[in-house]
Parts: structure tokens; sequence; C-alpha cells
């Protein structure tokens, strides 16, 4: 007999049973979901109950401190990080967001590698002999994905346990559910969704012919693009043949056929000629490059984007002066602790600098704010008041730009 | 095809490249801290697979492993099965918990207490 109350709506996860199942998604046992079930939970609780207690151990016990130790305020983030690292309470919250990120990779990979072989024949009969998969093994894993594993993922996105392994994409794809508690809705794809929503209704009836998805990982967000332009041509790429196989396979299971899977670098575009393009896009990837290729990647999306075509990058907010020094920490703390060591300098980047030096000009950028789209009856949209997740909620910022348009306006005038 | 000595159990331990930050003074506590966490983890494993089978039973009477492993929550099972796995975490984490509230109240030590009682 359940005594909860029901009539009380309490803010608790989805279970892991209401997630979305495709041609390779991994088969859970009883307690797998109850692991994923756990940790969704626990991550609301770290973020909600817990996560509030950082800000006031900064207003009540460390920036006092501060002040009187140096008799100024904080002048970065950088400051307040190194002194909020000595406070206890944020050391404890810190070492247990650390853990519950681990527990997320172990359960994750647990449920994986106990079904490897399996996994592996279900992919291969989606990708073999298909032409919409194409790997390249010349292709290096750059110095900014194999310095740490990103996410504390074991072996990182290209990591093979087995020849011809799609475990790392498998590993990566169920455990989104736990780490942003359902927030990213069944496929985790509220990214891709939320940009099927934002095009629909900032340019309707248009169709591109051609998209470019760049580190497109396991391709959760571009399969909803796919399926909603179901005429139109998609190349998706990304440096990782293990997560390739997984995407390439996952996007054949729901239909998406019209997306080529390419291992590639978007450093180098050069098999694509000049305005092959009518869409060039990424979905929060630029953080996980670096500060030397994050603008070689926009000048090489600029220059195969058609005239008239559309740049689109879904990111976090960059940290500008209005952003208080403490917000930039919080944010900040993925980088430092969740294995993503370039978030931190990406986002005090100055996007629409690095954009305009590929070529765009000023007066074509825009920014724009996209929120995850989910299905709400049974996944919770994403949080962006006090209790948000930095960095994990489902909320971003869009830098876009369309190319010329206005030359092109004055043109057809 | 996975080797027979392909020891899936132990490559899902794997560590992650990257050093991993340290949080407490001593290092060991940082061991003692991913071991009980893995605990309080598996111990809402329990109770889940405990809901289950009090459900099931309740349903059916009789059940087997398989009825287990394929039991799907109806909406308003999964509610209240969230409600469980929530009131537990706040039950374990009533330390952490109760930290945040300390930080709210910010309230005296009980020896500055004592000494004002001795007083009034």
């Amino acid at each position: 007999m359940s005594t909860t109350p029901t009539e009380q709506k309490l803010d608790v996860a989805p279970p892991y049973n209401a997630v979305a199942r495709h041609g390779v998604s991994p088969e859970p046992s009883h307690d797998e979901v109850a692991r994923f079930d756990f940790l969704a939970n626990f991550n609301k609780f770290l973020s909600g109950a817990l996560g509030p207690g950082n800000k006031l151990a900064y207003d009540r016990r460390v920036l006092p401190a501060f002040l009187k130790e140096h008799g100024r305020e904080p002048q970065d983030r950088f400051e307040i990080r190194h002194a909020m690292n000595k406070d206890p309470f944020h050391k404890f919250w810190s070492a247990l967001k650390r853990n519950s990120m681990e527990m997320r990779q172990q359960n994750g990979r647990s449920m994986v590698l106990r079904q490897i072989d399996e996994l592996n024949a279900r992919a291969r009969q989606f990708n073999e002999g298909r032409d919409t998969l194409e790997l390249n093994p010349e292709i290096d894993v750059p110095r900014y994905q194999s310095a740490v594993d990103i996410h504390c993922m074991p072996g990182s996105y290209h990591g093979e346990e087995l020849p011809g392994d799609v475990s790392a994409g498998a590993n990566y794809d169920c455990g989104i559910f736990a780490t942003t508690a359902g927030g990213l809705g069944a496929l985790s794809d509220g990214g891709g969704q939320a940009l099927v929503e934002w095009i629909k209704k900032e340019r309707p009836g248009w169709e591109p012919r051609r998209v470019l998805d760049i580190g497109t990982t396991v391709g959760h967000n571009i399969v909803p693009l796919a399926l909603a332009f179901p005429n139109t041509e998609f190349i998706a790429i990304d440096t990782a043949a293990p997560i390739l196989r997984y995407a390439h396979a996952r996007a054949q299971s729901l239909g998406a056929t019209n997306i080529t899977f390419i291992q590639a670098n978007a450093e180098d575009l050069s098999r694509w000629d000049d305005g092959t393009f009518d869409w060039v896009q990424t979905t929060m990837f630029l953080h996980e490059t670096s500060g030397k290729a994050l603008p070689r990647i926009i000048a090489e999306g600029y220059r195969v984007l058609a005239d008239g075509g559309l740049m689109f990058h879904l990111e976090q907010p960059e940290y500008s002066d209005a952003m208080p020094l403490y917000e930039q920490f919080i944010r900040d703390w993925d980088a430092f602790n969740n294995n993503e060591p370039f978030w931190s300098s990406m986002h005090a980047l100055d996007m629409k600098t690095v954009m305009v030096e590929a070529g765009f000009d000023r007066a074509e950028l825009f920014e724009s704010g996209v929120r995850a789209v989910v299905d709400t009856d049974i996944f919770p949209e994403a949080a962006t008041g006090d209790d948000e997740d930095h960095g994990r909620a489902a909320y971003w910022h869009a830098y876009g730009a369309w190319k010329n348009s206005d030359q092109m306006q004055h043109a057809a005038e | 095809m996975a080797e027979e000595n392909f020891d899936w159990m132990a490559t899902a331990n794997k560590k992650a490249k990257g050093k991993r930050p340290e949080y407490f003074d001593d290092p060991e506590d940082e061991r003692m801290l991913s071991i009980l966490m893995a605990v309080v983890g598996e111990v809402s494993v329990l109770r889940e697979r405990m809901d289950t089978v009090e459900r099931l039973l309740e349903a059916k009477g009789s059940i087997n492993r398989a009825d287990i492993e394929s039991y799907t929550p109806d909406k308003q099972a999964a509610y209240e099965r969230g409600a469980m796995i929530r009131e537990y975490i706040y039950r374990v984490m009533r330390g952490p918990h109760q930290m945040v509230q300390e930080l709210e109240q910010s309230e005296p030590p009980v020896e500055e207490v004592s000494r004002e009682l001795k007083e009034i």
C-alpha cells in the first residue's frame, strides 16, 4: 500500500523506463533502470536542494573572508574558484557531484558492456553495406579530444573496448538521461526538436538543400531535423569512429536515412566546395574544441556555407561583463570537475568577433534563446531559475547569422 | 566477438583519463565517499526492486524473475516510485542538506548560547 501523497506534485525525475528505444538502444535490466532512476533524482537533489548552498557559502563565508584577506573584491571567476575550493560546503557538494558523474559512467558502461556483442551485432545490421556511413582511419583524434576523457567518460568518444565497437556511443546516449534527469526528453533529442521548432517559426516554408552538422556525436540533435526535412541532404561529421557507427545505426533505425555520417575533422572541410551547404550548425559542441580549432571550424563553416545560408550554434551563454563573477564561477564547475577543459575559455570568448573574423558582417549576426522541446507530459521542462544545473540545463543561447542576406536582398531589389 | 576473457565488469570500472580533482584533505576520504555513494545508490536499487515485487504480487498473486525484469510502471506508479526515491535521498542526505540550512540561519555556536543562558 503506497503512502505517497499523490495529490502533491513533487519534482521527481521521470523513470528511465519512459525513455524511448531505438534499434541500438542497450536493453536495461530491472536494476540498471533503477540505477539511472536513482541518479536522475540524485542530480535533481544536488542542483535543487543542495545547489543553493554554494551561493550561501560564498555570500556568508567565502566573500567576507576574501575581502578581509585581500582588502578588495575578487577580480575574476578563478579567484572565486580558488577561494570556494577551500569551503567545506562547496568541497562536499563538488565531491558528491563528481561521484554522481562517475557513477553515471560506471552504471552506463556496465549496462552497455554486459551486452556489447549484441549491440555491436545490431549496429552492424544497420551499417554494413550502406553508403551513408563513411569512416576514415586517417582522421586523427585531435589533442582537444584526447587530452582528457571529456565528461569523465572512460575512453571518451573515440574509445573502443573491442574492434568495431559502438559502446562509446551507446554509453553516451543512455547516460544523458541520468545527467539531465530526463530534461532532454524521450530520445534525449530535445535540442534537435528545439532546432526544428525554431526554424519552422523563424523561416516558415524554407527547405535547405544541404545541411552540415559538426561534432554530431550520436546524432541525437540532427535526427529530428532530418526527419522534419526529409528531402534535404544531411552530412553529420565527427572525428570519432565508434560514436559514428552508433550514430548511423541509431539514425537509420529511427528512419532518418537522409543523413550521411562521415568521419572528418571540421578544421578541414576541403572535401566540400565553397557554398555547398545552406545550413551549417553545431549543438553544444564548440566548448569541446580548443582556442585554435574553434576559429578554424567557424572559418571553414563560413566557407562551405552558401549565400543566404544559415550558421547556427547552440551553446551556453558566454561570460560577459554583465554576468556576475559568482555566476561565471559556478558555470565553470564542469570545466574543472567534469573534464571539459576548454569550457571555461570558450565561454569567455566573444563568439560574435570570431564569426566576424570568419567573414560575417557584424550586422548579420543574431543571438537567440532556445529551450529543449520535450514531451512535458512525461519529461520535465528545463529549469532556468535558481536551481538550474549550470551547464546541464536544456536551455541554450544560439549564435547565428544568415550569410550575406543583406547583399542578397539588395541584389534582388 | 568479445573474447572469452573480456571482463565487462572490470572494464566498466575503467578510470577516465585526466587527473581526478581532490576535494578532501585526506585522499582516503575520496575513496570512502565513492564507496559510500555506490552503496547509497545500490540501496535505492534494492528498494525499487522491492517496490516492483510488491506491485506485481499485488496485481498477480504470484510472479517469476522475468516478470520483474519486464515490469514497466504506469504513470501513477512511476510518480510514486520517483517520490519514494526522492524521500530516500532526502533521508540519506540529511547531513549535507542541514549544512545548507545552517548557512541560511548562521546560528551562533551552542557554547556561545550556553554562556548567554548563564546570564539570563
